[in-house]
This record gives C-alpha cells, structure tokens and sequence, in this order.
C-alpha cells in the first residue's frame, strides 16, 4: 500500500486585500479599459458571448469622453437629467443621514457612489416596466420625479406616510413609479421579477421586469432559484447584481466573488452575463437598453453585475472604519459616477462650473423643501397614521381576530 | 463575578466554550471579523482565530447546512443568525433535517447544534427586525427552544445548549441587550448595572435546559412569560395591585411543567404573556396545559395578553407591543372574575 504524499486537510476562510491600517488594494481586479469590449448584437445566441461576463464594458474614459462601441449616444438633456436624478439622491441622502442622528427616524440608508444604476435604468426602461429593487436604488425614484416630500414622510413613518406607516425607512413601494414593495429580507423578491416578467409574456404584453440584489445577496437560495426559473421559461427580465465590494462587513469573497465574477454566473444558467462599471451612467444605460431588447424581442433573461463601490458605511448602524481601510472610498479606481458625469458633460461643451453649482443649488433647495415640508407633518414619533389603520391590509377583508383585536384597542 | 450586560454575557459564554472545547465553532452573518452587528462575538476571532470564529455567506439556509453537517461529524457548531426574522430560508433545515436526523437515522447521527438569533421588538426595527417566531420552533419536536431574560441565565443557558447534544434554537431578546426594558418606552432607559442577575461568573457554570425560574413570588395570579416580557411583566404587576407569581421560563423547549402547574394551583389563576402574535402564539399551548392540568384549581379563565395577530407595524411600535397596562388589566380582570 502507499501512502499518499500530501499534507493534512486545512479549512480556509477567505480574507480581504486589506483591513484598517492597512493600504487598500485592488490588484485583484482588473478593470479593463473604456472602449475596449466588444458588443455584440443582442440577438446573438447566449454561447456566442461566453467572454463577456469576464470583461468590464466601460464607456467613459478617463478625459471624460464617451469612447466605444457600447456609447449608448445619449442626448445632453438625458444625461443633465440623469445628473440631476443622480445629485438628487446624494443631497438627499446626505439629509436624511443627518435627519437620522437628529432623531427624527429610526433608520437610515444611503446608495453614496452607486446613483448611476437606478438613475439610468429607471429613464432608460418604460413607465409599464417593473423595478423591484433593493434599499440601494433610491435613484431609480429620483429619476421619476418621486416627490422628496413623500420619501422624507415615509422617512418619518409620519401621518402623511403613503405606506401607512407600516415598514422601516427605506422600505418603500411606489407601483406608480414601477417601484415594487421592498423589504428587510435579501433577495426575497428576485425571483417575484421573473413571475411578474412571466406573467408579461403570457399576456403577450410588451412589458419587461428589472431586480437587484447585492453581491452578498446572490449567496441565497432565492438568486439561484429566480435564475433558474427566468432560464427555463425565458422569462423577459434584466437581473441585476449590484457589486459594491461588501456585505455590511464581510467582502465578496464571502460571496465567491474573489474567485470569479458575478456575471459569470450567469454561464452555468445559459444567460447571458454582462459586467458593467456602475459607476459609469453611460455603460449602465448601454448595458440595460441591450438587455431590455433582448428580453422585448422574446430572447429572455440577462444577468448584469455592476461593478462598483459602496461608499458609506452599509446603514446608520454601522462603522465600515471597523472592518476596512479608512481611505478604501476614496481609492475606488472607478472613481465617483457624479463627477464623471459631470466631466462628460464638460468634455462634450455642454456643461460647466457655474451651471454645476446652479443645479446644485436648486437640488439642495428642493430636498430642503421637501423635508421641510415631511417634518411639518411630523419626524418619527411626532405623527402617525390614524391608529384605526393598523388593523387595516393584514387581509382584503378583517378577520374576526383582527375586529375584536381593535375593539380591545377602543377603536 | 464580573458585572456583565447581556451581550457581554453571551460572549462570556462562546469565550468559555471556545476556549473548553475545540469542537466548537462559532459562525454567521458578521461575526468573525467584524464581531458581530450586536457585538456577541466581539474580539473571538481575535483570540481563537478566523477557523474558530469566521463569516459566512448571506445565507441561511446555508448556514444552518453546514452547521447540521459538521454536528454530524462530531463538531459543536454555534451558528448566529443575525436577526430571527432571516431564519425563516433555514427552516426547512431545522425541521427537516435538524429536528429528526437522530430519529430517522435510528440513532447513527445527530445535529448538536445551538442556532443564536436575536429577536423581538421594541427597537423600531419594523416588520423584519422585530418578530418573535418562537411559536414555530416550539411547534417542531426534537428542537429545543430557549430563550433568556438576563444575563446570569444567558450565559449559563448558552453553555449548556451547546453542551447539548440536541439541536438548541437560543433567542436572544435584543430590546434587553443593554438593560432590563420595563416596556414603557417613555421613560429614562435602564442599563444591567446594579442589577443583581448582571453580577456573571467568569467562568464555566451552566443554568439547565428545562426549569424555569421563580421571577417573583406571589399567591393571587400566576404570570407565565420569557425573554423581554418577564421584565415588563413585573411592572405591569406591581401597577396592578395584585400579588401575582412570575414564572421566567427560560425554555419553552423542554418546558417546566412542574413548576407551572404548582404555581396554578397555588394561586388559582393564570395570565400568559408573550410578544408575539396571539393566535397560535406559545401562549395557546401553555393555556392547553394548564387547562388540562389544572382545571379544578382554576378559579377564573385563562387569559392571554400577546401582541396583535398582524404584521409588526413600524409607526405603531407602541400600540402594538403588549406592555405593562395590559398586563395590568388582565391581572384585575382575573382577581375582579367570579
Ligand atoms: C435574509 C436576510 N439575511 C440577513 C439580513 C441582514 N442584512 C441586511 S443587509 C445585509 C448585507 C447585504 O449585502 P449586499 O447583498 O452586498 O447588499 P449591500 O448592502 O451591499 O447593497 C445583511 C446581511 C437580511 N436583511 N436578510
Ligand atoms: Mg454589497
């Protein structure tokens, strides 16, 4: 008998490039060049374009031009819309952050450095379409003029809130706005964007569905399951993976995403999977309008990960100086999707420093407008919805529980 | 002894452990690094090293797998869920595997599992960080169910579920991480100093799984609660007037049944308290048994005081968590039946 040669079985544990104190480090990725990826047509069969989910499609390079064949060749007033829903998102933000540490709500969570995703998918996608988004896509309902003084209500979870009140801050539902309920639970809905996307094609309509999870997220059961189900069924859906390096505190590597990328998931399910940098409004678009042909003209589903960074600690719970380098923000190689945006919009000559602040200045002034207006009604505690309406949606009709339940109550 | 809150009880706890028994692993959402978004394993990556101590995947259903897994290959695995309203894309690992893998495999293997996940409300954590889902474990048998109300009993439960050699579910109720919560929510917030059950051995001791505590002592009402509610239950007593009998439970699973029934038959009434939801709530079944039990000691009919039967409302944190004046009313309407 012979023994084999080899050393004991040792149990790995992934660990990031860098933690605090040490120098961030990104020489894991490699992150192409704008321009340099191919596009092929989005008729093409998925097993033509098996090196896609491994490069990074980029469109604006580093003088700020719009380079390539994925230049989705945007008009001036899309993209200074697409700004301004994006500088939107940032003030807003910023205010409610602070709303947080004031006390006026119980919660807070920003999308710092990631507004070019739902900015441009939401102008890009139809008013039929359907986004069900994670708490990061706040930009998607920028874009479609939600009014601030609604979100800063629900914020508030004040007397005025349009969802009575019931969820956490954040968790909006916007049907009108094609923004679907959202909730505490990860990845829960991914796969409820393939049934909404089904329920399309059987009623040969022309609307297509969009959802996001977060890189950690795509460990659940529910990423897998929804991929699967959109392969099989073709469903006419866009599945997002927003990669922005961690999870709360753990890295991607928790989430295998040391290993291969996100798009590369998309293989095994026969998808095809798209790489874009989410920092780059312009790729963005480019990646979401070929997807949204392709699943339009009955070609089903594509997988995108955005490639990108967050920048803010995961919610007003949490302090990412604990777990990453204090400087990693601020060295994210894609740098910042609003000033590159902007620097586009210099580039082409359509856009400088004074019309920057002019749109700035009015930004800050409609969100201060907005929340002003919420907190007149009430910051969290100071107002509520009627009590009577507690006992109201647990099902279409109350139960004989939920009557006596609010007679108890005297109401 | 060392004065301790809650959560540095149960890093106590996993220190011991760790330290005791190189079977043991501690795993979840957060943990490693980080030491856990509630702190509970603060510094134990540090100390014992990323394979005693390390992060896993967003994943609870995996998590829970890898847990029974390794259980069955003779490792104490510790895993945190990292708020009990995401242990739901585990259950099928609790119920179906967890739960019968001695039974089914006559024996050959098992799952000496402790699963830790804070729960409960009172935090403004809305629908997804608030629930209180010991209802559907304790529905489950071959899963044990306990739950804490300070931090003297979360050590020493925690020592002995991982010790266990049967799946443990371990509750951790969040609202009392830092301090005991009277459930008025109005008033000065409370930390655990001074508190006599905050006063924590160093080392290793256990509380058994299955025998509840005398909280107070009383001979008009007997008051059946756990976790948080315990403390809420003694200031809805002494608003009430009423000398009631506080039974701290500590495990629902396995349940002290003894020492519930003497207390009923002491006093002659009984008033079950509990956060969660009323309908099908554990409440149902303890009002069961000491229905069954106690019937001829029974001088007036057993009440419920729980959480409405609805989604944990954000905006009406207050109306809807079951705090002391309804505990009060209850402990009136009891003593006023005749
Ligand atoms: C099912 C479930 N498990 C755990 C949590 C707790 N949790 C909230 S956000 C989060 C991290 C999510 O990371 P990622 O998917 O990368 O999204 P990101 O926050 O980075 O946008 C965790 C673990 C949860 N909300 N739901
Ligand atoms: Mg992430």
């Amino acid at each position: 008998m012979t023994v084999p040669n080899r050393p004991t079985l040792s149990l790995h544990i992934p660990e990031p490039s860098a933690r605090p104190g040490e120098a961030p480090s990104f020489a894991q990725f490699d992150f192409g060049t704008a321009g340099a990826v191919r596009r092929p047509d989005s008729a093409e069969p998925e097993t033509a374009m098996r090196d896609l989910p491994y490069e990074l499609i980029r469109v604006l390079d580093e003088d700020g031009k719009a380079v390539g064949p994925w230049n989705p060749r945007l008009s001036p007033d899309v993209l200074k819309r697409g700004l301004r829903a994006m500088l939107l998102t940032r003030i807003f933000d910023d205010r409610l952050f602070r709303a947080h540490r004031q006390g006026k709500t119980s919660f807070y969570m920003k999308s710092t450095g990631e507004e070019a995703i739902g900015a441009a998918q939401s102008m890009m996608l139809g008013a039929g379409d359907m986004c069900f988004p994670t708490y990061r896509v706040l930009s998607w309902l920028m874009a479609r003029d939600y009014p601030v003084v609604q979100l800063a209500n629900q914020i508030f979870s004040n007397a005025d809130d349009p969802i009575k009140g019931r969820q956490l801050p954040m968790m909006f539902s916007a049907r009108d706005y094609g923004f679907y309920s959202l909730s505490g639970n990860l990845g829960t809905r991914f796969g409820h964007a393939v049934g909404w996307a089904m329920a399309s094609a059987y009623k040969h309509d022309d609307k297509i569905a969009i959802a996001y999870v977060g890189d950690g997220t795509t460990a659940e059961g529910d990423f897998h399951e929804a991929l699967t189900f959109a392969s099989v069924y073709q469903a006419p859906v866009i599945l997002c993976v927003t990669n922005n390096q961690w999870a709360i505190s753990s890295f991607v590597g928790f989430a295998g995403g040391d290993k291969t990328t996100f798009a590369a998931k998309a293989t095994a399910y026969a998808l095809p999977g798209l790489r874009v940098d989410g920092n780059d409004f312009l790729a963005v678009w480019a990646a979401t309008e070929w997807a949204a042909e392709r699943a339009r003209s009955n070609r089903g589903a594509t997988l995108i990960e955005f490639f990108t960074y967050r920048v803010a600690g995961h919610s007003t719970s949490d302090d990412p100086t604990k777990y990453r380098p204090l400087d990693e923000p601020e060295k994210w190689p894609l740098g910042d999707p609003i000033v590159r945006l902007r620097d586009h919009l210099i580039a082409i000559g359509e856009w400088d420093a004074e019309r920057h602040q002019a749109l700035v200045d009015d930004v800050t002034q409609a969100v201060k407008d907005g929340v002003k207006q919420a907190e007149a009604v009430g910051t969290l505690g100071q107002s509520k919805p009627d009590i009577a309406t507690m006992f109201e949606d647990i099902f279409a009709e109350p139960d004989w529980r939920i009557c006596e339940e609010r007679k108890t109550m005297g109401l | 002894m060392t004065a301790m809150n809650l959560i540095q009880a149960l890093n106590s706890a996993l220190d011991v452990m760790l330290e005791h028994d190189p079977n043991v692993l501690i795993f979840g959402e957060d943990v490693g690094y980080f030491g856990g978004v509630f702190r509970v394993t603060d510094k134990l990556q540090e100390k014992y090293g990323a394979t005693r101590c390390f992060d896993t995947p967003i994943s609870e259903g995996g998590i829970i797998a890898t847990a029974i897994g390794m259980g069955a290959y003779g490792l104490r695995p510790v895993a945190e869920i990292q708020f009990a309203d995401y242990i739901l894309p585990a259950y099928d690992q609790l119920v179906s595997e967890a739960a019968r893998l001695r039974y089914r495999s006559g024996g050959e293997f098992s799952a000496p599992i402790t699963v830790r996940s804070p729960y409960g409300g009172g935090i403004f954590g809305g629908q997804t960080h608030s629930q209180s889902p010991e209802a559907i474990f304790a529905h489950v048998t071959g899963l044990k169910t306990v739950i804490p109300s300070n931090p003297y009993d979360a050590k020493g439960l925690l020592i002995a579920a991982i010790e266990c050699d049967d799946p443990v579910i371990f509750l951790e109720p969040k609202r009392i991480y830092n301090g005991p919560f009277d459930g008025r929510p109005d008033t000065q917030v409370k930390t655990w100093a001074g508190h006599p059950q905050a006063d924590v051995p160093e080392g290793h001791y256990t509380v058994p799984l299955g025998k509840a505590a005398i909280a107070r002592e009383g001979d008009e009402v007997t008051v059946l609660a756990y976790g948080t509610m315990v403390h809420v239950a003694l200031a809805g007593i002494a608003d009430s007037g009423v000398d009631a009998e506080l039974i701290d439970l500590r495990s629902i699973v396995p349940l002290d049944i003894d020492t519930i029934v003497a207390s009923v038959k002491k006093t002659g009434r009984c008033v079950i308290f509990h956060e969660a939801s009323r309908f099908g709530g554990f409440g149902a079944e303890l009002s069961a048994l000491v229905q069954e039990r106690c019937f001829d000691h029974l001088q007036s009919p057993i009440d419920r005081v729980a959480g409405w039967d609805m989604p944990y409302p954000h905006a009406f944190e207050w109306d809807y968590f079951p705090g002391p004046r309804r505990l009060a009313e209850a402990l009136k309407r009891a003593m006023e039946y005749n």
